[in-house]
C-alpha cells in the first residue's frame, strides 16, 4: 500500500497524468499553473517520454492534436488566457474525434484579468468554446485528491469515447498543497489503439480530419457527435449530494463547493438544514439529479466564483419548481463560508 | 518488357481536383516518388495544410492528419516526439506556412524537429480566390492588391528558404522550381534529400517549390510557367541555402 504524500494541486495532477501512462506533454508557461509545466519538464524526460515547451498555447495544443492523432496518451495544461488561444485546435480535435486531456487552472478574466482563482471559464468549457457544434467532457474537482483521481481516470474516458476531456480547476486548487494518495503507475500508452496514425504498413491508410465535404456528411457527423454525447451523459455524469434532509440546497462546483461545505457545517450548528449539490461533471451537467434534489428544497442557492454561469444550467434543471438565488464572486476572488451563511439566512428572511 | 513509368505506390488512384497547369499535382507526385524510392511509405504520416492541398489524404496512400490553417509544423512536432519511428512530413502553401503559420514553422525549424517540410510557394492564396500572400511579388496584382503589391504598405515578400537556412539547427534548406522538366528533376532530388535526412536521423529539412497558380493569376498554364521562370525565379533564387552535409550548392 502506498501512503499519502503532500503535494501541490498542479504537481499532483501532473503526477497522476504520468501514472496514467502519459506519452507526451506539450505546454506553455502561465500562472497559476506553472508548477505543472515545470514538473513535466523534469519527470517526462526522466522517463524517456516527450516533453516540449511550445512557443505558444496555439502550438502546444496543435502538438497535442498531432500526437493524439497517433493514438498515444497526451495532454496539455494552461490557464484561462492560454485556454482561450487553444480553442481552434480543440474544435478540430472534437471534429476529428481524437482523445486528450486538457487541464485549465482558471484565473480571473476577461482579458489578462488577474492571477487569482476564478470560475469564469465555465461557459467556455461547457459550451464547446471553439467554432461549430460540439461538447467535451468537463470534470470540476474540488480537492487535490479528487483532481488526482478524476485526471487519472480522464485518460481512459477520453480514449473510450475519442474525445478531449477537460479538468477544470482554479488557481486555489492548483496552488494548494494537500495530502494525496497517488494511483498505481501504468506503463506508457504508446499504441495506435486500432485507429491512430502509425504508418500504413499492411493496412489501408488512415486519415484523421474534421473536413467533411460530401453532401450530408457533416450533417450526419454532427448528429453522430450528439448521439455519442448522449451515451456519455448516461454513463459518465457525476455529482455529489451531501444530505437527504434539507431546506436549502446550495449548488456549487470546484472551489466554491468546498467553501459551501464549510458554510453548511456552520449552518447546521445554527439549526439550519442545508445541503450541497455538487456537479462533478459540469458537462454533461447532472440536470436530472439536480431537478430531483431541488424538489426537496424550499430554495436553491447557486454560489460561483463568477457573475453567474452555472446559474443558467441550474435554472434549466430546476424549471421554476423552487426559487433559485445567486451569489457570485468574480475577479479572481473567492467568498468566505461566512458570506454564504449570511446569504442563506437572508434568503430565509 | 520492363516498366519505365508508373504511378508511385505512395499515391492513390484518385483524380486530383487541381486546376489545369497547377503545380500541386506535380509536387504530390515528387513526394510520392521520394517516399517510394526511400521505402518510407509504410512509416509515413503526412500533415495536410488548409489550402488547395487540404485533400492530401485523398491522394496519398499514407496516414494523414489534417491541421488547422498554418499549424502543420506543430502537429508534425507532436507526432514525431511521441513516435520518432514514423516518417513525418508537412505539405504547406505559402499563406499557410509563411503567414498564419509563421510562428509554428520558425519554432519547429529552430528546435531542429526531425521532420520534412514541403513548402509550395505560388505567390498567392490559391484556395480562397487569389488574395495577396506573404510571398506575392512586388507589384503583383491579386484580389486584395488590385493595383499591385505595394511593399511600402504590405511589406516585402519573405524568402523562406533563406530564412530557414539561416537557422542554426536546420540541416537542409533548398529552393527549387516546378517550371520545366529539368527543374522538376532537380526538385525531385531536393525532396528526396529532405526525406533521406529524416531517414538518417539528421534533422529538420525544408524544400521550397516555386509553383504555378494559373487560375488565380489569370494566365494560361504556359504563361504561368513563364511567370515562375522569369518573375518568381528572379526574386526567389533557386539553390541550396543550407546543407549540413556540405553538399553541392
Ligand atoms: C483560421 C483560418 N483562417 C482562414 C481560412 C481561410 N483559408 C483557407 S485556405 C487559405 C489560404 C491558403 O493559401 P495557401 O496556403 O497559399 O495555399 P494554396 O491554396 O495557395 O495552395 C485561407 C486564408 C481558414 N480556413 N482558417
Ligand atoms: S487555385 Fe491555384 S493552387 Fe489551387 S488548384 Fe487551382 S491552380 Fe492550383
Ligand atoms: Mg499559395
Amino acid at each position: 500500500m502506498s501512503k499519502k504524500v503532500l503535494m501541490k494541486g498542479n504537481e499532483a495532477i501532473a503526477e497522476a497524468s504520468i501514472r496514467a501512462g502519459l506519452a507526451g506533454y506539450f505546454g506553455y508557461p502561465i500562472t497559476p499553473q506553472n508548477e505543472f509545466t515545470s514538473y513535466m519538464s523534469y519527470h517526462m524526460p526522466a522517463k524517456g517520454r516527450a516533453f516540449v515547451q511550445a512557443e505558444s498555447e496555439v502550438a502546444a495544443i496543435n502538438m497535442v492534436y498531432g500526437a493524439a492523432a497517433t493514438g498515444c496518451r497526451v495532454m496539455t495544461s494552461s490557464s484561462s488566457p492560454g485556454i482561450a488561444l487553444m480553442q481552434e485546435a480543440i474544435s478540430y480535435m472534437c471534429g476529428a474525434e481524437v482523445p486528450a486531456v486538457i487541464v485549465n487552472i482558471m484565473r480571473g478574466g476577461p482579458g489578462l484579468g488577474n492571477i487569482g482563482p476564478s470560475q469564469g471559464d465555465y461557459n467556455q468549457a461547457t459550451r464547446g468554446g471553439g467554432n461549430g457544434d460540439y461538447k467535451m467532457i468537463v470534470y470540476a474537482p474540488s480537492t487535490v485528491q479528487e483532481a488526482v483521481d478524476l485526471t487519472y481516470n480522464a485518460f481512459d474516458v477520453a480514449d473510450k469515447y475519442k474525445i478531449p476531456v477537460f479538468i477544470l480547476g482554479d488557481g486555489a486548487l492548483g496552488q494548494m498543497a494537500e495530502p494525496v494518495l497517488l494511483p498505481e503507475e501504468k506503463p506508457e500508452m504508446k499504441g495506435d489503439q486500432g485507429w491512430g496514425l502509425s504508418g500504413a504498413k499492411g493496412r489501408d491508410p488512415r486519415a484523421v480530419m474534421s473536413l467533411r465535404l460530401a453532401e450530408g456528411e457533416l450533417r450526419k457527423h454532427n448528429w453522430d457527435l450528439v448521439s455519442k454525447f448522449e451515451k456519455i451523459t448516461e454513463a459518465e455524469t457525476k455529482y455529489e449530494l451531501t444530505d437527504t434532509d434539507y431546506d436549502v440546497l446550495i449548488a456549487a462546483f470546484g472551489t466554491s463547493a468546498r467553501v459551501a461545505k464549510t458554510a453548511i457545517r456552520q449552518l447546521k450548528e445554527q439549526g439550519i438544514k442545508a445541503a450541497l449539490f455538487r456537479p462533478i461533471t459540469i458537462c454533461p451537467f447532472p440536470y436530472a439529479a439536480l431537478a430531483e434534489a431541488a424538489k426537496k428544497a424550499k430554495k436553491v442557492l447557486v454560489a460561483e466564483m463568477n457573475t453567474g454561469q452555472m446559474l443558467f444550467d441550474v435554472k434549466v434543471a430546476v424549471e421554476g419548481a423552487v426559487p433559485v438565488e445567486f451569489m457570485g464572486c468574480p475577479g479572481g476572488e473567492s467568498f468566505s463560508p461566512e458570506e454564504i451563511t449570511a446569504k442563506i439566512k437572508e434568503m430565509q428572511g | 518488357m520492363s516498366i519505365v513509368f508508373q504511378k508511385p505506390e505512395s499515391l492513390t488512384e484518385k483524380t486530383t481536383i487541381f486546376c489545369p497547369g497547377c503545380s500541386h499535382g506535380i509536387i504530390h507526385r515528387l513526394v510520392g516518388e521520394a517516399l517510394d524510392e526511400l521505402e518510407l511509405r509504410e512509416t509515413a504520416v503526412g500533415v495536410a495544410p488548409v489550402g488547395c492541398a487540404v485533400l492530401l489524404y485523398e491522394y496519398f496512400r499514407t496516414d494523414i492528419v489534417e491541421a488547422p490553417h498554418g499549424r502543420a509544423p506543430a502537429l508534425a512536432t507532436g507526432i514525431k516526439r511521441v513516435r520518432p519511428d514514423l516518417t513525418v512530413f508537412s505539405y504547406q502553401g505559402d499563406g499557410d506556412l509563411a503567414s498564419i503559420g509563421m510562428g509554428e514553422i520558425m519554432h519547429a525549424a529552430n528546435r531542429g524537429e526531425m521532420i520534412t517540410v514541403i513548402f509550395v510557394n505560388n505567390a498567392n492564396y490559391g484556395m480562397t480566390g487569389g488574395q495577396m500572400a506573404p510571398t506575392t511579388l512586388p507589384g503583383q496584382r491579386t484580389t486584395t492588391t488590385p493595383t499591385g503589391r505595394d511593399c511600402a504598405a504590405h511589406g516585402s515578400p519573405f524568402r523562406m528558404a533563406e530564412i530557414m537556412g539561416a537557422l542554426e539547427p536546420v540541416v537542409y534548406s533548398a529552393r527549387v522550381s516546378a517550371a520545366t522538366p529539368a527543374k522538376i528533376m532537380k526538385a525531385k532530388r531536393a525532396i528526396k534529400k529532405a526525406f533521406q535526412n529524416q531517414k538518417d536521423k539528421k534533422g529538420f529539412s525544408f524544400v521550397e517549390v516555386l509553383s504555378t497558380c494559373p487560375t488565380n493569376w489569370g494566365m494560361t498554364p504556359l504563361d504561368a510557367v513563364q511567370f515562375v521562370e522569369k518573375d518568381m525565379e528572379a526574386y526567389y533564387p533557386l539553390g541550396v541555402f543550407k546543407d549540413a552535409d556540405g553538399g553541392d550548392k
